[in-house]
C-alpha cells in the first residue's frame, strides 16, 4: 500500500516533510528519515523551500527510496521554466517517483539569493494541468511523450488565508487542473477549518490538514509576524510561555489537535521544521 | 507612460571620465513628466558634474540640448552641432538612448537615467508599474488589473499562499494584484470569470526582437 492508495481507501493518513540540506552533508537529514520511517505515509521532499537554495528535490527524494520511504516530490514554479519543470517531471517518473505535490513557490526575494530572476513562466494551477497531459502521454507543445507519466498530483490551500475568498476561487481552479489530494498550511482556528472543510467537502477531494510544531512561544510569535496565513491563537502562545519544556508541550499541542481533527478530514500533515525526529512523539500524543 | 529614474551623479561623472566636451540630451516627453530626463534635471545634472570638475581642479564644456522625443528621427535631427563633442549623455528612456546611439555612431552615448517601466502618473512624483508589454493584453479578464505586471509573480490564476490582508508576500506596502482583482470582478458582478482557468502566456511572443509593422 502506497501514500494514494491509502489515501483513497478513507485511511487517516499522515504525511511529513523533509528539507533538504544546504550542502552535501545529509546524515541529519537520513537521521529524520529514519525515525520517521514506517511512522508516516509518505515524506514531501520541499524544492528550495522559502526561495533558499539546497540541494534539489530530485536527489533527495531518490535518497527516500533508496531507504524504503515514499516520497511525496514537491515542484515549484519558481526556479525553471516549462521546458525545466516538464523534463523533471519525467525524471521523476522514470526515479519511480508516484506524488508531486504542486506549488507556485515564494517569491525570490524572500530567500537567499534575492538578485535571482525569478521564472514564474506557469504557476501552480498551470503545472497541475501539465502533470495531467503528461499522465496522458502528452508534453504542453500537445507532442506525444514515449511512455507516459502516473503521477498522482496534489496542491495546497490556505484555510486560514486573509482574505479567504479569493483563496477559495483558486482551490476551486486546483480542483477542476486535476489535484487529487491537498495539504493545508498549517491549522490553527479549528472553527475557521470547520467552516472551510464544510465549502471544500463537496469537491471530494482528501485534505490533509497542516499541523505545525510549535517549539516555542517567541516561535509562535514569529509565525504570526512573518507567515502569511498563519494565526497561531493568543491562548497557545500562553501555553507555551507558561511551560517549563516548551518543545514538550508543543508537541504535546500538535498531539491534540491531530487528535481533534481526526474526524474532520482525510489525515494531517506534520511539518516539524528541524525537530522531525519528533513526529513519532506527536503522534504518539495524538494517539496514533 | 516610460518611467525611468536619474542615475546618480558619480556614475554619470566617472562614464565621462576621460571626455572634457560632452552634450547632455534631455528628452522632452516621458522622461520629463517623470521628472527625470527633462530640460529641468539635464541643466541640473550638468551643473553638478560641471562643480564636481571644478572641485578637481578640471575643466569639462557641457552643452544642454532637449527635444520633443529622442525615440524619433524626426526629433533626433533637430539635435545641432552634435559633431562637435566627444561623447553624449542621453536622459531618455532605453528606446531614445539607443536612438542617438544609432544616428551617431562614432560617438560614444552615455545612459543618464536608468529605465524602469510602464507606469501609471499616481501623483506628482510617484509612479507604479502598471504593464510588462507581454504582447497580448488580458485585461478583459482580470478586471482591468493586469496581474502580470503587478502581481510578484506574474500568476495568471488566483493568489499565491504568500497573500496577507491584501497585501504581497513580497512587501506589506505593496498591494495583492489578485485581491485587487477578485474586489473588483465581485464589484462587476463578474466573479465567473475569475473561476476560468488562464493558459500560460506565450512567451515566444515577448522574448523575440519585437517588431511592429503597420506599414501597408
Ligand atoms: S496583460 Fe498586462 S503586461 Fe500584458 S499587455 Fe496587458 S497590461 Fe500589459
Ligand atoms: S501575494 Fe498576491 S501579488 Fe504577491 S505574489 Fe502572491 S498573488 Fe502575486
Amino acid at each position: 500500500m502506497g501514500f494514494k492508495e491509502d489515501i483513497q481507501s478513507g485511511k487517516f493518513v499522515v504525511t511529513a516533510e523533509v528539507g533538504p540540506p544546504k550542502g552535501t552533508d545529509i546524515t541529519r537529514m537520513i537521521h529524520h528519515i529514519k525515525a520517521l520511517k514506517g511512522k508516516v505515509a509518505a515524506l514531501n521532499v520541499t524544492d528550495n523551500q522559502s526561495a533558499v537554495m539546497r540541494v534539489c528535490t530530485l536527489a533527495i527524494a531518490k535518497v527516500l527510496m533508496d531507504l524504503d520511504v515514499e516520497p511525496i516530490y514537491q515542484m515549484t514554479c519558481r526556479d525553471r521554466n516549462r521546458l525545466g519543470l516538464q523534463s523533471d517531471l519525467l525524471g521523476a517518473a522514470v526515479l519511480g517517483i508516484k506524488n508531486v505535490l504542486a506549488l507556485t513557490g515564494d517569491h525570490t526575494t524572500l530567500g537567499d539569493h534575492k538578485d535571482a530572476k525569478p521564472v514564474f513562466d506557469i504557476e501552480s494551477v498551470q503545472l497541475l494541468q501539465v502533470i495531467n497531459g503528461l499522465n496522458e502521454g502528452r508534453d504542453m507543445a500537445g507532442l506525444e511523450l514515449q511512455g507516459k507519466t502516473d503521477f498522482f498530483a496534489g496542491a495546497i490551500v490556505t484555510p486560514e488565508a486573509n482574505p479567504l475568498e479569493p483563496q477559495f476561487a483558486k482551490f476551486e481552479k486546483k480542483v477542476e487542473a486535476g489535484a487529487k489530494f491537498f495539504q493545508t498550511q498549517a491549522v490553527y482556528d479549528m472553527k475557521k477549518f470547520h467552516n472551510f472543510m464544510e465549502r471544500a467537502s463537496k469537491y471530494n477531494v482528501p485534505i490533509l490538514a497542516g499541523v505545525l510544531l510549535l517549539k516555542s512561544a517567541g516561535m509562535a510569535k514569529f509565525l504570526n509576524k512573518f507567515v502569511a496565513g498563519i494565526s497561531v491563537p493568543d491562548e497557545l502562545i500562553q501555553e507555551l510561555a507558561n511551560a517549563e519544556k516548551p518543545l514538550q508541550k508543543g508537541i504535546e499541542i500538535a498531539g491534540r489537535q491531530i487528535a481533534e481533527l481526526k474526524d474532520v478530514c482525510a489525515g494531517v500533515h506534520v511539518m516539524a521544521i528541524g525537530a522531525e525526529d519528533k513526529v513519532p512523539d506527536i503522534l504518539a500524543a495524538a494517539g496514533l | 507612460m516610460i518611467v525611468a529614474e536619474p542615475k546618480p551623479v558619480e556614475e554619470i561623472k566617472k562614464m565621462l571620465d576621460g571626455y572634457d566636451k560632452v552634450l547632455m540630451v534631455g528628452c522632452g516627453t516621458c522622461t520629463t513628466v517623470c521628472l527625470t530626463g527633462g530640460e529641468r534635471e539635464v541643466d541640473l545634472m550638468a551643473t553638478a558634474v560641471r562643480l564636481m570638475h571644478k572641485v578637481e581642479g578640471k575643466d569639462i564644456q557641457i552643452g544642454q540640448q532637449t527635444i520633443l522625443r529622442q525615440c524619433d528621427w524626426e526629433y533626433i535631427d533637430e539635435l545641432q552641432n552634435v559633431e562637435d563633442y566627444q561623447a553624449i549623455v542621453s536622459f531618455a528612456c532605453g528606446a531614445g538612448i539607443q536612438g542617438l546611439a544609432r544616428r551617431f555612431t562614432n560617438i560614444p552615448v552615455m545612459p543618464g537615467v536608468n529605465t524602469n517601466f510602464i507606469g501609471f502618473n499616481e501623483e506628482y512624483g510617484l509612479y507604479s508599474e502598471q504593464c510588462k508589454a507581454c504582447g497580448e493584453c488580458i485585461l478583459d479578464k482580470t478586471g482591468g488589473i493586469c496581474p502580470v505586471a503587478r502581481c510578484a509573480k506574474g500568476l495568471l490564476n488566483g493568489p499565491c499562499g504568500g497573500t496577507n490582508n491584501g497585501k504581497c508576500e513580497i512587501s506589506s506596502d505593496k498591494d495583492c494584484a489578485w485581491v485587487l482583482i477578485y474586489n473588483q470582478l465581485e464589484g462587476q458582478g463578474k466573479l465567473d470569470q475569475f473561476k476560468q482557468i488562464l493558459a500560460p502566456k506565450d512567451y515566444g511572443k515577448a522574448g523575440n526582437i519585437r517588431m511592429l509593422d503597420l506599414r501597408k
